[in-house]
């Protein structure tokens, strides 16, 4: 089978024989392929079908801008669609699929296109599927859509690892060419701290198929030593099969390394890809050229194959493109490739010259025809012929490959991803980098410069450049001494082509041809970014790397202006395609964001709670008893057990705050909007803090410790943001006060205890007098417990309007605490309640959260008027307060709401319509904010910001919600339904 | 924007560590009128250019820094502790 | 020239030879009634309406670039009116009626595709803001349903409803939601615009507002002076700088928004799903490509484009919704500049200034409102009074303390 392969050529190990599958069949290649050379090694031309008419296609490139030869990779959790053949290493049991084609690659019908292509040209759906109307969605858009897309996604999770991590250096070479070794070596050995990376798996580049001779050794030997002597240099990292796929502000950029994506079956130890991101002082882009396709008439024929490409497929490889060929050429480097052709043994059928003169003297075997382009090709899944213009004459010649070679675009793709055009340069004929870029440079074939001599003559000089750019002096080094090398060339684009018939592409993988770049033009999209939106060009998989500028070529004559005006379309990232995998890292699945625990997690898991995802936090619900079946049976348990004798609730998360400092008071004086100065030592005061617009921003309670310490809670949601405000307002607002900021969530257990026996509960394990006179509501100290034997912090404060204390202890001693007190209320019937329960308790003493301060409420709409001190100079939001529409009539505010039949319930998110009134917007009253089954009460209970509500208690409304077909007659209230007169607080 | 935020505190930082809040305006006195209020709440001069704006080094030292960056170049050009120095003039 | 299947095959048989421009090239005539400053979206649709809807034609719009070459060309394509607010919610329904309509209007194709937006839901009160949301849209009749768990997996079984670290519980869906092809929307409004006798005149920076008397009566030009009876600027991205040369400060930010766009895969996402535990939404154009977002980058910025961390935490939000996305490859990054308002709504008002209108603050909502926006701001620029779906969204309403703030955020605009 592997009769395309040529015996004592490249760098493959003939030993080591790799077997694989293409569309099931086994096929082997050899260590050190890419899936691409093993294929043609197996005489496989093709290999894909484009996006639009479906045509065969094989293998253009050697590189990461193929465009045709996309297969997919694996299966199951490991399939990899879109992968493209000439960047994927083989290895032993690798499985290949062909993509878009039903139903087999070598008969697909989609091809049927291809004979409607007169219809289908340029943006044809602009111009139709628009009537009738209903159809787009039901008929014309399915079929679309059922043609759309190369391969086929997994549904499955991926069972690999991925991981990311920061790299810093000196100076960042980004392509092991000639130009980046040579770069890289000159750094090294001057001590700098040298970043190369490479995106093949072989250090060279270009010298892997480079026949010239380096200091006396064959260029792939010398780049093999140059490699050696690099790694061996600690200060040098060389990483290979990794891609800089972005250049990002600060001189970072972004790389991606495959560590295990040429490997069977990846160690679970190790990521089968690594994100990198490299912060260097200097950067160097050696990433050399991309060859330009020649646009004739089936150029995008199996068979078809860039000059340079061959070449490497050849040297590299050791496999030879076909029996008879051809070269199609515009510059003297299609001489180098007869030349190695010939030395191969591959039969030169002809070399078609557009130049009436070529720079090299041709002594080979191959028939020159001059001033001649190749115009067309015959055959449709392999090329069997080309079609040669020359004059006025068109001659057939049989061949079986056909390398093209149309000159070199440099590879300036990371140079502007920072916002710099590239420009057009008439004397390279090629779009060159933008100058003076900060911190990056360009070398060798990226900046056109041809000749492997001068290419490495570049790159030391680069190099000495940024060193001595980061004030680090470089030892003299010596030009290596370059032989044979005829590399060296110059071109003439050859935009467009005389003779050609059939379609001429100019984006390959969609089918963007010769014609569409004149009927956009013809249209009104001549403007290169309208031109490249309405034909698609350029916006596969391989961001035209192949096709921009021939595009532009095409445009400028089009228009009868110079590529300079045309310009460019944005070079934007990522450069090759980046993996969802790679850019997640190892946050994927349950590592998506870290978990918080509260220090007393572990205690009400013992305790058999059922947790609920809070934020970060894991919070318990509730905590149901052996014969409950539901979370509704045990939260109202609870909840009765909270009423009638105490509960214990981890309130851990809540945000606590440490202030301290002589201004600690004048403080939180301007942070809240109500009145702190005065606030005694050992007591604790409900806060309402606002944003600078009005608004409710966070509220809490605040006890005065000592004379200068406080301690804040917030809310759980809260209480980072509140952190960051208070600081903003110590450091920048108010600088000259004395106070300073401890965050001390994390430092404390803290739990309430809550009921009318709470007090009983809690004295049997603190030392100090508890009793309503000694520590009435709303005081606040540092306690000691178990005789001494530990410290905390009471509060006595209520969420649940029961007489209620929260207690915080050092967090490493929370769960012996809570055992404690459930061990001292053991008698007293004490249990553990959830967050459910709190939600219940506090619905029915009218206390808000944050589904009340929704961010778009003042103090006074929920009843907090008062609160707001009319006496302050200043606090934060006291000015935007005072606007009109703060104060307007018919502002939301809070009421209660019941339902007439306590049969009847409904639910938060539920809208308040007035009795009778229509279901319409215009007659939308509010809604509820938040609702419960009340025990206490008998029915569901609720919270609603309704208008002008405060005034309204006592209505008779419709709680509505159209999305659950439901309609309940309801009655506004008072907001505090239970204890209305706090009388439980005070016992 | 800068990949890396030159924190006075902590060197250069990956621009994860900090959380952004804005203009870095004066607030204005407690006795001024409610136009300074709006225009100090709401009123933005969003400059295509340097530009002044609050930092909060958040997972790092914690201080609040003035940060002087280019909006359309990304470059930072200063960045220093809010506290530290003077302040930006009031707007008037 | 009518387009229609006939008028392809017909083209087609001829070798698509006689197709003529989708819209004239003019130059700038002395004066015109109303100029319209910004060839985008925007700009476009009021040009569109205001010829169409209100007979004035006599109209301008300059573009300093080329015709959608700002946001329009540069977003994700989502359709939708899930809004919460009464003073939001109809004008975005009365979007979604003018796309609805839109191609058959103006005889463009711009594959209007309503194939739902869903938006997840994945803790009791983000369901029960979303109760509160879907009521809002169904009081005003637009569709909205809540579905459970079970129902979004039988939609979209690839998911994580097993491994969540924050397990979706449902979902709001609103199925007239989708997408639409957004350069398509450009042009269709510039060719229907042109064909009755806007000049849409690009590369034509605007560089001075004239007044004179306290009124503007024209604009200076890259390509000189212009005169104008009104003046309309709908430049969202470039707001701040453009009313700056009428000596306007507005409550606006321009902040960068990064969109994505993956390799072509066979369609297995039919609408819009976002993520509720992570800034992430998602789509799949016709083409195949996964088209997604995420949030803000966070700072000011007039640079389009953004910063490697945001595009690190949008993979990880959306590798967190859709596992198997994980060998799935991203294309291309590219950002936009979002004119990002103080409390999240869209300003379509008349200035201080007297014949200086100004349609602005978008936020990462302006392509959605495109037809209403346009239809809107032509109103009020021919009829001197706001349309009554837009009346909420006066420039003064913040000094006045009449804010529409969907999110509940406050004054600040890298939050909404």
């Amino acid at each position: 089978m592997s009769s395309y392969r040529l015996p004592n050529l490249g760098l493959v190990s003939r030993d080591t024989p790799v077997s694989f599958t293409f569309d099931g069949k086994p096929m082997q290649g050899l260590q050190g392929d890419t899936l691409a050379s093993a294929l043609l090694a197996n005489g496989r031309m093709l290999v894909g079908r484009s996006f639009k008419y479906h045509r065969p296609r094989g293998i253009l490139t050697a590189g990461a801008a193929e465009p045709n030869a996309l297969v997919t990779i694996g299966h199951g959790g490991r399939t990899e669609p879109n992968t493209r053949a000439t960047m994927q290493e083989l290895y032993e049991g690798l499985e290949a699929q062909s993509q878009n084609r039903w139903p087999s690659l070598d008969f697909d019908l989609g091809a049927l296109n291809g004979i409607l292509s007169p219809f289908l040209g340029a943006g044809f759906y602009y111009k139709t599927f628009m009537w009738p109307a209903p159809l787009w969605e039901k008929l014309y858009e399915p079929i679309i859509r059922k043609a759309a897309g190369l391969g086929k996604a997994s549904y499955e999770a991926d069972p690999d690892a991925y991981e990311k991590s920061w790299a810093h250096c000196d100076l960042l070479v980004i392509g092991a060419g000639p130009t980046g070794l040579a770069a890289a070596l000159t750094a090294g050995r001057a001590g700098a701290r040298v970043i190369l990376l490479d995106e093949g798996s072989l250090p060279g580049g270009s010298l892997l198929f480079e026949t010239a001779m380096i200091d006396g050794k064959a260029a792939a030997q010398f780049a093999r030593d140059t490699s050696d002597e690099l790694r061996s240099m600690p200060n040098v990292r060389f990483m290979m099969r990794t891609t800089a796929f972005g250049w990002y502000d600060g001189n970072v950029f972004g790389a991606v390394e495959r560590v295990q994506k040429h490997v069977r079956e990846p160690v679970p130890s190790l990521p089968v890809e690594r994100l990198w991101r490299i912060a260097t002082k200097k950067a160097l882009l050696a990433s050399g050229a991309e060859e330009r396709p020649l646009v004739f008439g089936g150029n995008d024929r199996p068979g078809v194959m860039m000059a340079s490409a061959m070449r490497a497929y050849l040297n590299r490889y050791g496999v030879a493109p076909g029996r008879a060929t051809a070269i199609f050429t515009t510059n003297d480097s299609g001489y180098t490739l007869a030349r190695d052709l010939e030395a191969a043994g591959v039969d030169v059928a002809a070399i078609v010259d557009s130049r009436p003169a070529a720079g090299v003297d041709y002594r080979g075997k191959a028939r020159l025809i001059r001033e001649a382009v190749v115009c067309g090709v015959t055959g449709r899944k392999a090329i069997s012929a080309i079609e040669v213009h020359r004059g006025d004459r068109t001659e057939s010649i049989a061949v079986d490959a056909l390398a093209m070679a149309g000159g070199f675009d440099p590879i300036i793709h990371l140079a502007c991803h920072r916002g710099g055009r590239p420009v057009w340069s008439a004397e390279k004929t090629a779009f060159l980098a933008p100058g003076s870029l900060n911190g990056l440079e360009v070398a060798g074939g990226a900046a056109a410069t041809s000749g492997l001599a001068a290419c490495l003559g570049e790159g030391i000089a680069q190099a000495q450049a940024a060193l001595e750019g980061v004030g680090l002096r470089c030892p003299p080094m010596d030009l290596p001494k370059v032989e044979g090398d005829d590399a060296a060339y110059s071109s003439n684009p050859l935009w467009s082509i005389p003779g050609v018939k059939d379609k001429a592409f100019i984006d390959f993988q969609n089918d963007v041809h010769l014609k569409d770049i004149g009927l956009a033009v013809r249209e009104g999209y001549g403007h290169v970014e309208l031109a490249k939106r309405y034909t698609t060009t350029g916006m596969a998989t391989d961001q035209g790397k192949l096709s921009n500028v021939n595009a532009i070529g095409l445009i400028a004559k089009a228009r009868g202006v110079s590529p300079a005006e045309v310009g460019t379309t944005t070079f934007r990232p990522f450069y090759t395609p980046v993996s969802f995998g790679a850019l997640t890292g190892a946050h994927a699945g349950h590592h998506f964001q870290p978990v918080r625990k509260s220090p007393l997690h572990d205690w009400a898991k013992k305790h058999g709670a059922v947790f609920v995802e809070t934020g970060l936090w894991y919070r318990s619900a509730w905590f149901p008893k052996s014969g409950e079946r539901s979370w509704r049976e045990s939260v109202e348990r609870e909840v009765l057990n909270v009423r009638k004798n105490a509960g214990l609730c981890d309130v851990s998360m809540l945000g606590k705050i440490e202030l301290s400092g002589s201004d600690a008071a004048e403080f939180l004086n301007r942070v809240y909007c109500n009145a702190f100065l005065k606030l005694p030592v050992g007591k604790a005061r409900y806060g309402l803090m606002l944003r600078e617009d009005g608004f409710i921003y966070d509220d809490g309670t605040t006890s005065r410790l000592a004379e200068n310490r406080f301690f804040m809670t917030t809310t759980t949601a809260y209480a980072a943001g509140v952190m960051n405000h208070l600081e903003f307002c110590a450091q920048v607002l108010w600088p000259e006060l004395d106070v300073r900021l401890a965050s001390v969530t994390d430092q404390w257990a803290q739990m309430a205890v809550a009921g009318p026996k709470a007090r009983m509960i809690l004295q049997k394990i603190v030392d100090d007098d508890i009793s309503d006179a000694a520590f009435p509501f709303l005081a606040a100290k540092e306690v000691s417990l178990f005789g001494g034997a530990l410290h905390g912090c009471l509060f006595r404060i209520s969420f649940s309007g029961e007489l209620a204390y929260e207690i915080a202890v050092p967090a490493g001693y929370g769960e012996s605490v809570a055992d404690a007190l459930l061990d001292a209320g053991k008698d007293h019937g004490i249990m553990p309640y959830g967050v459910e329960t709190l939600s219940v308790l506090r619905i029915e003493k009218g206390h808000v959260t944050h589904n009340e301060i929704n961010g778009t409420v003042v103090p006074a709409d929920l009843g907090f008027g008062k609160m707001v001190s009319a006496t302050k100079l200043d606090f934060i939001g006291k000015a935007m307060l005072q606007r009109e529409g703060l104060a307007a009539s018919g502002r939301p505010q809070l009421v209660g709401v019941v339902p007439i039949d306590p049969k009847h319930s409904f639910r938060s998110g539920s809208h308040i319509l007035a009795k009778g009134a229509e279901a319409t917007l215009e007659n939308d009253e509010g809604y509820v904010t938040s609702s419960a089954y009340s025990p206490h009460v008998g029915s569901t209970i609720a919270l609603a910001l309704v208008h002008n509500g405060q005034s309204r208690h006592g209505e008779e409304v419709l709680v509505w919600s159209g999305l659950h077909g439901e309609s309940t007659p309801a009655r506004l209230c008072h907001p505090v339904f239970f204890d209305p007169q706090n009388e439980r607080l005070h016992v | 924007m800068a990949s890396l935020v030159p924190c006075p505190n902590c060197g250069r930082r990956p621009k994860e560590e900090f959380t952004i809040k804005g203009a870095a305006l004066s607030r204005p006195g407690a006795d001024a009128d409610s136009e300074n209020w709006f225009d100090y709440v709401y009123l933005r001069d969003n400059p295509r250019g340097a530009y002044e704006e609050y930092w909060h080094h958040t997972s790092g030292c914690r201080r609040w820094l003035v940060v002087m960056r280019d909006t359309l170049t990304h470059e930072v050009a200063a960045c220093r502790d809010a506290t530290d120095g003077s302040r930006s003039e009031r707007r008037k | 020239m009518r387009y229609s299947a006939l008028s392809i095959l017909l083209n087609g048989l001829r070798g698509n030879r006689n197709w003529t421009p989708a819209w004239r090239q003019p130059d700038p005539k002395p004066h015109y009634d109303v100029i319209i400053v910004g060839g985008g979206g925007h700009g476009l649709a009021t040009a569109y309406y205001l010829a169409k809807e209100f007979g004035v034609t006599n109209v301008a719009v300059l573009e300093k670039n080329y015709v959608g070459s700002g946001n329009v060309g540069r977003n994700t394509t989502i359709i939708r009116s899930n809004y919460l607010l009464p003073g939001n919610n109809p004008f975005y329904e009365l979007s979604m009626q003018l796309w609805e309509g839109l191609e058959q209007d103006f005889n463009f194709n711009a594959m209007v595709s309503q194939r739902g937006v869903l938006n997840l839901y994945h803790s009791d009160a983000q369901r029960d803001a979303y109760t509160r949301r879907g009521n809002a849209m169904r009081l005003h009749g637009v569709d909205a349903e809540l579905l459970d768990r079970a129902a979004v997996r039988r939609m979209l079984p690839f998911l994580d409803f097993d491994n969540a670290r924050f397990p979706i519980q449902g979902g709001l869906l609103q199925r007239r939601g989708g997408t639409v092809r957004h350069d398509a929307v450009a042009w269709g409004y510039a060719r229907g615009a042109d064909s009755r006798g806007v000049d849409i005149i690009q590369n034509c920076e605007v560089t001075g507002i004239r007044r004179e008397d306290g009124r503007v009566t024209g604009v200076e030009t890259s390509r000189g002076f212009i005169g104008c009876g009104k003046l309309a600027l709908a430049a969202a991205g470039n707001s701040s700088k453009v009313a700056e040369l009428a000596g306007l400060r507005l409550p606006i930010e321009s902040h960068v928004l990064q969109a994505f766009v993956s390799e072509g895969l066979k369609p297995f996402i039919d609408g819009v799903v976002t993520f509720g535990a992570g800034h992430f939404y998602v789509s799949q154009s016709d083409k195949g490509g996964l088209v997604f977002g995420g949030d803000l980058d966070g700072y000011n910025s007039y640079a389009q484009r953004g910063n490697l961390a945001t595009v690190e935490h949008v993979a990880e939000a959306g590798k967190a919704m859709i596992p198997a996305l994980s060998r799935v490859r991203v294309l291309r990054s590219w950002g936009g500049i979002m004119d990002m308002s103080m409390d999240g709504s869209p300003i379509i008002d008349r200035t201080p200034i007297d014949n200086l209108y100004l349609n602005a603050g978008w936020c990462y909502g302006g392509f959605k409102a495109t037809p209403a926006s346009g239809f809107c701001f032509a109103h009020l620029l021919a009829r001197g009074a706001p349309q009554k779906t837009a009346a909420a969204f006066r420039l003064d309403r913040f000094e006045r303390g009449y804010l529409l703030d969907e999110k509940g955020q406050g004054a600040q605009p890298n939050l909404h």
